[in-house]
Protein backbone atom coordinates (compact mmCIF):
# COMPACT_ATOMS: atom_id res chain seq x y z
CA UNK A 1 0.00 0.00 0.00
CA UNK A 2 1.58 3.25 -1.13
CA UNK A 3 -0.54 6.33 -1.71
CA UNK A 4 2.38 8.75 -1.87
CA UNK A 5 2.52 11.07 -4.85
CA UNK A 6 5.44 13.38 -5.55
CA UNK A 7 3.77 16.75 -5.53
CA UNK A 8 0.59 18.81 -5.61
CA UNK A 9 0.77 18.57 -9.39
CA UNK A 10 0.64 14.77 -9.35
CA UNK A 11 -1.97 14.78 -6.58
CA UNK A 12 -4.31 16.91 -8.67
CA UNK A 13 -4.10 14.72 -11.76
CA UNK A 14 -7.58 14.41 -13.24
CA UNK A 15 -8.78 17.75 -11.93
CA UNK A 16 -10.98 19.37 -14.56
CA UNK A 17 -13.05 22.48 -15.11
CA UNK A 18 -16.51 22.52 -13.47
CA UNK A 19 -15.63 19.92 -10.85
CA UNK A 20 -16.78 20.08 -7.23
CA UNK A 21 -13.91 20.42 -4.76
CA UNK A 22 -13.97 20.28 -0.96
CA UNK A 23 -11.19 22.15 0.81
CA UNK A 24 -10.51 21.77 4.51
CA UNK A 25 -9.64 24.62 6.84
CA UNK A 26 -11.19 27.22 9.09
CA UNK A 27 -10.23 30.71 8.04
CA UNK A 28 -6.61 30.27 6.98
CA UNK A 29 -6.01 27.61 9.64
CA UNK A 30 -5.46 24.12 8.24
CA UNK A 31 -5.92 24.99 4.57
CA UNK A 32 -4.20 22.96 1.82
CA UNK A 33 -1.85 25.74 0.73
CA UNK A 34 0.14 23.69 -1.77
CA UNK A 35 -2.88 22.39 -3.69
CA UNK A 36 -4.53 25.82 -3.77
CA UNK A 37 -1.36 27.33 -5.26
CA UNK A 38 -1.22 24.54 -7.84
CA UNK A 39 -4.91 24.99 -8.75
CA UNK A 40 -4.22 28.68 -9.42
CA UNK A 41 -1.30 27.67 -11.64
CA UNK A 42 -3.33 25.04 -13.50
CA UNK A 43 -6.01 27.61 -14.24
CA UNK A 44 -8.94 25.20 -13.82
CA UNK A 45 -12.17 27.15 -13.85
CA UNK A 46 -15.93 27.04 -13.17
CA UNK A 47 -15.20 25.19 -9.95
CA UNK A 48 -17.72 24.59 -7.21
CA UNK A 49 -15.78 24.93 -3.97
CA UNK A 50 -17.07 23.63 -0.66
CA UNK A 51 -15.15 25.26 2.15
CA UNK A 52 -16.19 26.82 5.44
CA UNK A 53 -14.62 30.14 4.46
CA UNK A 54 -13.34 31.75 1.30
CA UNK A 55 -9.88 32.81 2.42
CA UNK A 56 -8.80 36.43 2.46
CA UNK A 57 -8.24 38.66 -0.56
CA UNK A 58 -4.65 37.55 -1.17
CA UNK A 59 -4.44 34.10 0.42
CA UNK A 60 -6.24 30.79 0.59
CA UNK A 61 -9.28 30.48 -1.67
CA UNK A 62 -9.05 34.24 -2.24
CA UNK A 63 -6.31 33.40 -4.75
CA UNK A 64 -8.73 31.32 -6.83
CA UNK A 65 -11.42 34.00 -6.52
CA UNK A 66 -9.04 36.67 -7.80
CA UNK A 67 -8.55 34.63 -10.97
CA UNK A 68 -12.31 34.00 -11.30
CA UNK A 69 -11.76 30.25 -11.20
CA UNK A 70 -14.67 29.64 -8.84
CA UNK A 71 -18.22 29.63 -10.19
CA UNK A 72 -19.95 28.64 -6.97
CA UNK A 73 -18.99 28.67 -3.30
CA UNK A 74 -20.65 26.60 -0.59
CA UNK A 75 -19.59 28.11 2.74
CA UNK A 76 -20.84 29.25 6.13
CA UNK A 77 -18.91 32.48 6.63
CA UNK A 78 -17.19 34.68 4.09
CA UNK A 79 -16.75 37.90 6.02
CA UNK A 80 -12.99 38.22 5.65
CA UNK A 81 -12.88 38.51 1.90
CA UNK A 82 -13.85 41.79 0.20
CA UNK A 83 -13.40 40.41 -3.32
CA UNK A 84 -15.75 37.55 -2.44
CA UNK A 85 -18.40 39.95 -1.15
CA UNK A 86 -18.04 42.08 -4.27
CA UNK A 87 -18.41 39.12 -6.66
CA UNK A 88 -21.37 37.80 -4.68
CA UNK A 89 -23.27 41.09 -4.45
CA UNK A 90 -22.69 41.73 -8.18
CA UNK A 91 -23.95 38.25 -9.05
CA UNK A 92 -20.70 37.05 -10.68
CA UNK A 93 -20.31 34.35 -8.07
CA UNK A 94 -23.02 31.92 -7.06
CA UNK A 95 -23.03 31.41 -3.32
CA UNK A 96 -24.77 28.90 -1.11
CA UNK A 97 -24.41 29.98 2.51
CA UNK A 98 -25.27 27.22 4.94
CA UNK A 99 -25.01 26.92 8.72
CA UNK A 100 -21.57 25.77 9.83
CA UNK A 101 -22.78 22.72 11.73
CA UNK A 102 -24.97 21.66 8.82
CA UNK A 103 -21.99 22.07 6.48
CA UNK A 104 -19.80 19.86 8.67
CA UNK A 105 -22.54 17.26 9.05
CA UNK A 106 -23.34 17.29 5.33
CA UNK A 107 -19.70 16.47 4.53
CA UNK A 108 -19.47 13.85 7.25
CA UNK A 109 -22.73 12.21 6.13
CA UNK A 110 -21.59 12.35 2.51
CA UNK A 111 -18.58 10.27 3.48
CA UNK A 112 -20.56 8.06 5.84
CA UNK A 113 -23.18 6.99 3.30
CA UNK A 114 -26.10 8.79 4.94
CA UNK A 115 -27.85 10.66 2.11
CA UNK A 116 -29.79 13.12 4.28
CA UNK A 117 -30.55 14.03 7.88
CA UNK A 118 -32.74 16.38 9.92
CA UNK A 119 -31.38 19.35 11.86
CA UNK A 120 -33.09 22.28 13.58
CA UNK A 121 -30.49 24.77 12.29
CA UNK A 122 -32.00 27.30 9.90
CA UNK A 123 -35.66 26.48 10.49
CA UNK A 124 -37.77 29.60 10.01
CA UNK A 125 -34.98 31.37 8.08
CA UNK A 126 -33.97 31.74 4.42
CA UNK A 127 -31.96 28.55 4.82
CA UNK A 128 -35.17 26.59 5.30
CA UNK A 129 -36.87 27.85 2.14
CA UNK A 130 -37.95 24.94 -0.05
CA UNK A 131 -36.71 22.31 2.39
CA UNK A 132 -38.79 19.54 3.91
CA UNK A 133 -39.75 20.26 7.52
CA UNK A 134 -40.47 17.52 10.01
CA UNK A 135 -41.29 17.83 13.70
CA UNK A 136 -39.48 15.64 16.23
CA UNK A 137 -40.30 15.98 19.94
CA UNK A 138 -42.33 19.10 19.16
CA UNK A 139 -39.42 20.86 17.44
CA UNK A 140 -39.30 21.56 13.68
CA UNK A 141 -36.28 20.29 11.75
CA UNK A 142 -35.04 20.75 8.18
CA UNK A 143 -34.07 17.91 5.88
CA UNK A 144 -30.48 18.53 4.74
CA UNK A 145 -28.77 16.43 2.09
CA UNK A 146 -25.25 15.04 2.25
CA UNK A 147 -22.39 16.52 0.23
CA UNK A 148 -19.68 14.73 -1.72
CA UNK A 149 -16.97 16.04 -4.02
CA UNK A 150 -14.92 15.01 -7.04
CA UNK A 151 -11.84 15.92 -5.01
CA UNK A 152 -11.59 16.52 -1.28
CA UNK A 153 -8.35 18.28 -0.43
CA UNK A 154 -7.24 18.29 3.19
CA UNK A 155 -4.21 19.47 5.10
CA UNK A 156 -2.77 17.41 7.96
CA UNK A 157 0.23 17.67 10.25
CA UNK A 158 1.58 14.16 9.78
CA UNK A 159 0.65 11.28 7.56
CA UNK A 160 2.01 7.95 6.29
CA UNK A 161 1.90 6.10 2.99
CA UNK A 162 -1.29 4.29 4.07
CA UNK A 163 -3.00 7.69 4.21
CA UNK A 164 -3.36 7.74 7.99
CA UNK A 165 -3.51 11.34 9.17
CA UNK A 166 -2.95 13.35 12.33
CA UNK A 167 -3.87 17.02 12.55
CA UNK A 168 -2.41 19.66 14.84
CA UNK A 169 -4.45 21.95 17.08
CA UNK A 170 -7.52 23.61 15.63
CA UNK A 171 -6.11 23.06 12.13
CA UNK A 172 -8.18 19.87 12.31
CA UNK A 173 -11.58 21.63 11.87
CA UNK A 174 -13.31 20.55 8.62
CA UNK A 175 -10.47 18.35 7.40
CA UNK A 176 -11.57 14.97 8.85
CA UNK A 177 -15.19 15.24 7.65
CA UNK A 178 -14.15 16.39 4.17
CA UNK A 179 -11.48 13.68 3.93
CA UNK A 180 -14.33 11.18 4.14
CA UNK A 181 -16.42 12.77 1.40
CA UNK A 182 -14.11 12.93 -1.62
CA UNK A 183 -14.32 10.54 -4.57
CA UNK A 184 -10.60 11.22 -4.57
CA UNK A 185 -9.21 12.57 -1.31
CA UNK A 186 -5.85 14.30 -1.39
CA UNK A 187 -3.96 14.86 1.84
CA UNK A 188 -1.09 17.30 1.91
CA UNK A 189 0.94 16.95 5.08
CA UNK A 190 3.73 18.85 6.76
CA UNK A 191 5.59 15.65 7.46
CA UNK A 192 5.41 12.22 5.85
CA UNK A 193 6.37 9.53 8.35
CA UNK A 194 6.95 5.79 8.16
CA UNK A 195 4.04 3.40 8.81
CA UNK A 196 4.09 2.62 12.52
CA UNK A 197 5.44 6.03 13.50
CA UNK A 198 1.89 7.23 14.12
CA UNK A 199 0.30 5.58 17.14
CA UNK A 200 -2.82 3.75 15.84
CA UNK A 201 -4.65 4.92 18.97
CA UNK A 202 -4.25 8.53 17.95
CA UNK A 203 -4.98 8.52 14.22
CA UNK A 204 -7.57 11.20 13.40
CA UNK A 205 -8.32 10.16 9.81
CA UNK A 206 -7.89 6.45 9.04
CA UNK A 207 -6.06 5.90 5.76
CA UNK A 208 -9.02 4.22 4.07
CA UNK A 209 -10.47 7.67 3.33
CA UNK A 210 -7.33 8.96 1.60
CA UNK A 211 -6.28 8.14 -1.98
CA UNK A 212 -3.25 10.41 -2.51
CA UNK A 213 -0.80 11.89 -0.03
CA UNK A 214 2.26 14.11 -0.34
CA UNK A 215 4.53 16.20 1.80
CA UNK A 216 3.89 19.86 1.16
CA UNK A 217 6.52 22.58 0.99
CA UNK A 218 6.92 26.17 2.15
CA UNK A 219 3.91 26.39 4.42
CA UNK A 220 3.18 30.02 5.20
CA UNK A 221 0.49 29.28 7.82
CA UNK A 222 -0.65 32.86 7.85
CA UNK A 223 -2.33 34.14 11.03
CA UNK A 224 -5.50 36.12 10.38
CA UNK A 225 -5.93 37.79 13.77
CA UNK A 226 -2.73 37.93 15.80
CA UNK A 227 -4.00 38.48 19.32
CA UNK A 228 -1.62 38.51 22.27
CA UNK A 229 -1.62 39.48 25.94
CA UNK A 230 1.10 41.45 27.69
CA UNK A 231 3.53 39.65 29.97
CA UNK A 232 2.82 40.92 33.45
CA UNK B 1 -25.25 53.37 30.80
CA UNK B 2 -22.82 50.52 30.15
CA UNK B 3 -20.05 50.25 27.61
CA UNK B 4 -19.23 46.98 25.83
CA UNK B 5 -17.08 45.82 28.73
CA UNK B 6 -19.91 46.57 31.15
CA UNK B 7 -22.30 44.46 29.11
CA UNK B 8 -19.78 41.62 29.17
CA UNK B 9 -19.28 42.01 32.91
CA UNK B 10 -23.04 41.80 33.54
CA UNK B 11 -23.34 38.70 31.34
CA UNK B 12 -20.51 37.05 33.26
CA UNK B 13 -22.89 37.00 36.24
CA UNK B 14 -25.11 34.58 34.29
CA UNK B 15 -22.44 31.88 34.28
CA UNK B 16 -22.70 28.96 36.68
CA UNK B 17 -20.05 26.62 37.99
CA UNK B 18 -19.47 23.61 35.76
CA UNK B 19 -21.00 25.06 32.62
CA UNK B 20 -19.69 24.69 29.09
CA UNK B 21 -20.09 28.04 27.36
CA UNK B 22 -19.86 29.21 23.76
CA UNK B 23 -19.01 32.88 23.30
CA UNK B 24 -19.63 34.54 19.96
CA UNK B 25 -17.51 37.19 18.27
CA UNK B 26 -17.49 40.80 19.57
CA UNK B 27 -18.90 41.74 22.97
CA UNK B 28 -19.46 38.05 23.92
CA UNK B 29 -15.72 37.36 23.66
CA UNK B 30 -15.14 39.95 26.42
CA UNK B 31 -17.26 37.93 28.87
CA UNK B 32 -14.27 35.64 29.47
CA UNK B 33 -12.46 38.57 31.13
CA UNK B 34 -15.03 38.84 33.95
CA UNK B 35 -15.51 35.31 35.26
CA UNK B 36 -15.87 35.27 39.04
CA UNK B 37 -13.01 33.56 40.87
CA UNK B 38 -15.18 30.92 42.52
CA UNK B 39 -16.62 29.67 39.25
CA UNK B 40 -15.16 27.15 36.83
CA UNK B 41 -16.48 27.21 33.30
CA UNK B 42 -15.10 25.69 30.11
CA UNK B 43 -15.18 27.78 26.96
CA UNK B 44 -15.98 26.12 23.66
CA UNK B 45 -14.98 27.61 20.35
CA UNK B 46 -16.93 26.00 17.55
CA UNK B 47 -13.95 25.62 15.25
CA UNK B 48 -12.98 22.76 17.52
CA UNK B 49 -11.72 23.37 21.06
CA UNK B 50 -13.01 22.99 24.60
CA UNK B 51 -10.90 24.64 27.25
CA UNK B 52 -9.93 27.73 25.30
CA UNK B 53 -7.55 29.91 27.32
CA UNK B 54 -6.45 33.53 27.05
CA UNK B 55 -4.50 35.03 24.15
CA UNK B 56 -0.87 33.82 24.00
CA UNK B 57 2.10 35.89 25.08
CA UNK B 58 3.92 37.66 22.29
CA UNK B 59 6.15 35.22 20.47
CA UNK B 60 4.07 32.22 21.52
CA UNK B 61 1.33 32.59 18.89
CA UNK B 62 0.55 29.35 17.07
CA UNK B 63 -1.10 29.54 13.64
CA UNK B 64 -2.62 26.12 14.37
CA UNK B 65 -4.40 27.29 17.50
CA UNK B 66 -7.16 29.83 16.89
CA UNK B 67 -10.74 30.48 17.98
CA UNK B 68 -13.82 30.92 15.82
CA UNK B 69 -12.96 34.61 15.44
CA UNK B 70 -9.66 33.49 13.84
CA UNK B 71 -7.75 34.98 16.80
CA UNK B 72 -4.68 33.25 18.20
CA UNK B 73 -5.51 31.60 21.55
CA UNK B 74 -4.06 29.15 24.05
CA UNK B 75 -5.37 25.81 25.30
CA UNK B 76 -5.75 25.40 29.07
CA UNK B 77 -4.73 22.21 30.91
CA UNK B 78 -7.62 19.79 30.37
CA UNK B 79 -8.49 21.23 26.98
CA UNK B 80 -9.60 18.99 24.13
CA UNK B 81 -9.49 19.49 20.39
CA UNK B 82 -11.85 17.96 17.87
CA UNK B 83 -13.18 18.33 14.35
CA UNK B 84 -16.07 20.55 13.20
CA UNK B 85 -18.63 17.72 12.93
CA UNK B 86 -17.94 16.73 16.56
CA UNK B 87 -18.01 20.37 17.63
CA UNK B 88 -21.50 20.87 16.26
CA UNK B 89 -22.62 17.54 17.68
CA UNK B 90 -21.88 19.14 21.07
CA UNK B 91 -23.91 22.19 20.11
CA UNK B 92 -26.80 20.43 18.38
CA UNK B 93 -26.90 17.74 21.05
CA UNK B 94 -27.32 20.41 23.75
CA UNK B 95 -24.15 19.57 25.63
CA UNK B 96 -23.25 23.26 25.85
CA UNK B 97 -25.13 25.03 28.66
CA UNK B 98 -24.91 28.65 27.53
CA UNK B 99 -24.50 30.49 24.26
CA UNK B 100 -23.73 34.21 24.23
CA UNK B 101 -23.91 35.98 20.89
CA UNK B 102 -24.32 39.40 19.34
CA UNK B 103 -27.28 40.55 17.26
CA UNK B 104 -28.35 43.25 14.85
CA UNK B 105 -32.00 42.86 15.85
CA UNK B 106 -34.08 40.87 18.35
CA UNK B 107 -37.87 40.61 18.29
CA UNK B 108 -40.09 40.55 21.39
CA UNK B 109 -40.91 36.91 20.61
CA UNK B 110 -37.24 35.93 20.77
CA UNK B 111 -36.37 35.93 17.04
CA UNK B 112 -32.81 37.02 16.26
CA UNK B 113 -31.19 38.51 13.14
CA UNK B 114 -27.42 38.82 12.93
CA UNK B 115 -26.04 37.52 9.67
CA UNK B 116 -27.15 39.50 6.65
CA UNK B 117 -28.22 42.94 5.45
CA UNK B 118 -29.72 42.29 2.00
CA UNK B 119 -27.85 43.97 -0.83
CA UNK B 120 -25.25 45.46 1.49
CA UNK B 121 -23.58 43.04 3.84
CA UNK B 122 -23.49 39.29 3.52
CA UNK B 123 -20.91 37.69 5.72
CA UNK B 124 -22.75 34.45 6.37
CA UNK B 125 -24.21 32.85 9.44
CA UNK B 126 -21.17 30.83 10.44
CA UNK B 127 -22.23 28.69 13.39
CA UNK B 128 -24.89 31.10 14.66
CA UNK B 129 -27.88 29.28 13.15
CA UNK B 130 -26.82 25.95 14.63
CA UNK B 131 -26.19 27.57 18.00
CA UNK B 132 -29.50 29.42 18.28
CA UNK B 133 -31.55 26.51 16.93
CA UNK B 134 -30.25 24.08 19.51
CA UNK B 135 -29.03 25.90 22.60
CA UNK B 136 -31.41 25.92 25.56
CA UNK B 137 -29.99 29.06 27.05
CA UNK B 138 -29.23 31.93 24.71
CA UNK B 139 -28.14 35.35 25.95
CA UNK B 140 -27.79 38.16 23.43
CA UNK B 141 -25.16 40.84 24.04
CA UNK B 142 -25.72 44.04 22.09
CA UNK B 143 -26.21 47.79 22.19
CA UNK B 144 -29.85 48.77 22.72
CA UNK B 145 -29.92 50.98 19.63
CA UNK B 146 -27.98 51.01 16.36
CA UNK B 147 -25.54 53.69 15.22
CA UNK B 148 -28.42 55.78 13.88
CA UNK B 149 -30.19 55.61 17.24
CA UNK B 150 -32.92 53.23 16.10
CA UNK B 151 -34.06 50.49 18.47
CA UNK B 152 -32.65 46.99 17.98
CA UNK B 153 -35.39 45.51 20.22
CA UNK B 154 -38.30 45.26 17.83
CA UNK B 155 -41.84 43.97 17.49
CA UNK B 156 -40.58 41.99 14.50
CA UNK B 157 -37.12 41.71 12.97
CA UNK B 158 -36.75 43.51 9.64
CA UNK B 159 -33.54 41.70 8.64
CA UNK B 160 -33.27 38.05 7.54
CA UNK B 161 -33.59 35.83 10.60
CA UNK B 162 -30.90 33.69 12.16
CA UNK B 163 -33.38 31.82 14.35
CA UNK B 164 -36.97 31.97 15.58
CA UNK B 165 -38.26 32.10 19.16
CA UNK B 166 -34.88 31.20 20.61
CA UNK B 167 -33.48 34.13 22.62
CA UNK B 168 -33.97 33.86 26.39
CA UNK B 169 -32.29 36.99 27.74
CA UNK B 170 -30.84 40.21 26.32
CA UNK B 171 -28.19 42.34 27.99
CA UNK B 172 -27.73 45.79 26.47
CA UNK B 173 -25.99 49.01 27.45
CA UNK B 174 -29.32 50.07 29.03
CA UNK B 175 -30.97 47.00 30.49
CA UNK B 176 -31.39 43.30 31.13
CA UNK B 177 -34.57 41.96 29.51
CA UNK B 178 -36.09 38.49 29.27
CA UNK B 179 -38.31 37.23 26.47
CA UNK B 180 -41.73 36.53 27.98
CA UNK B 181 -44.96 35.49 26.23
CA UNK B 182 -46.05 39.17 26.37
CA UNK B 183 -42.81 40.68 25.09
CA UNK B 184 -39.57 42.08 26.52
CA UNK B 185 -39.80 41.78 30.29
CA UNK B 186 -37.61 44.43 31.92
CA UNK B 187 -35.46 42.80 34.60
CA UNK B 188 -32.75 45.34 35.45
CA UNK B 189 -31.67 48.85 34.53
CA UNK B 190 -28.06 49.78 33.79
CA UNK B 191 -26.49 52.19 36.30
CA UNK B 192 -27.90 55.70 35.86
CA UNK B 193 -30.51 54.60 33.29
CA UNK B 194 -34.20 55.30 33.97
CA UNK B 195 -37.20 53.19 32.94
CA UNK B 196 -38.27 56.00 30.59
CA UNK B 197 -34.92 55.83 28.78
CA UNK B 198 -35.43 52.13 28.21
CA UNK B 199 -39.04 52.66 27.05
CA UNK B 200 -37.87 55.26 24.54
CA UNK B 201 -35.19 52.96 23.16
CA UNK B 202 -37.40 49.87 22.84
CA UNK B 203 -39.69 49.51 19.83
CA UNK B 204 -41.09 46.07 20.72
CA UNK B 205 -43.61 45.37 23.49
CA UNK B 206 -42.01 46.18 26.85
CA UNK B 207 -43.35 44.72 30.09
CA UNK B 208 -42.54 46.67 33.24
CA UNK B 209 -43.73 45.16 36.50
CA UNK B 210 -43.07 46.88 39.84
CA UNK B 211 -39.80 48.55 40.70
CA UNK B 212 -36.98 47.68 38.33
CA UNK B 213 -33.70 47.25 40.19
CA UNK B 214 -30.39 48.63 38.98
CA UNK B 215 -27.71 46.15 37.94
CA UNK B 216 -25.22 45.28 40.66
CA UNK B 217 -21.53 44.78 40.00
Amino acid sequence: MNKIVKSASEALEGLQDAMTIMLGGFGLCGIPENCIAKMVELGVKDLTCISNNAGVDDFGLGLLLQKRQIRKMISSYVGENDEFERQMLSGELEVDLIPQGSLAARCYMGGAGVPAFYTPAGYGTEVGEGKEVRVFDGKPHLLETALTADFAIVKAWKGDRFGNLVYKGTARNFNPAMAMAGKITIAEVEELVEPGDLDPNFIHTPGVFVQRIFQGVNYEKRIEQRTIRPKS
Amino acid sequence: MLDKNGIAQRIAQELRDGWYVNLGIGIPTLVANYIQDDINVVFQSENGILGMGPFPYEGEEDADLINAGKQTITALPGASIFDSATSFAMIRGQHIQLTVLGAMEVSDTGDIANWKIPGRMVKGMGGAMDLVASADNIVVAMMHTNKKGASKLLRECSLPLTGVKCVKRIVTNLAVLDISPEGFQLIERAPGVGVEDIKNATEGRLIIEGDIPEMKF
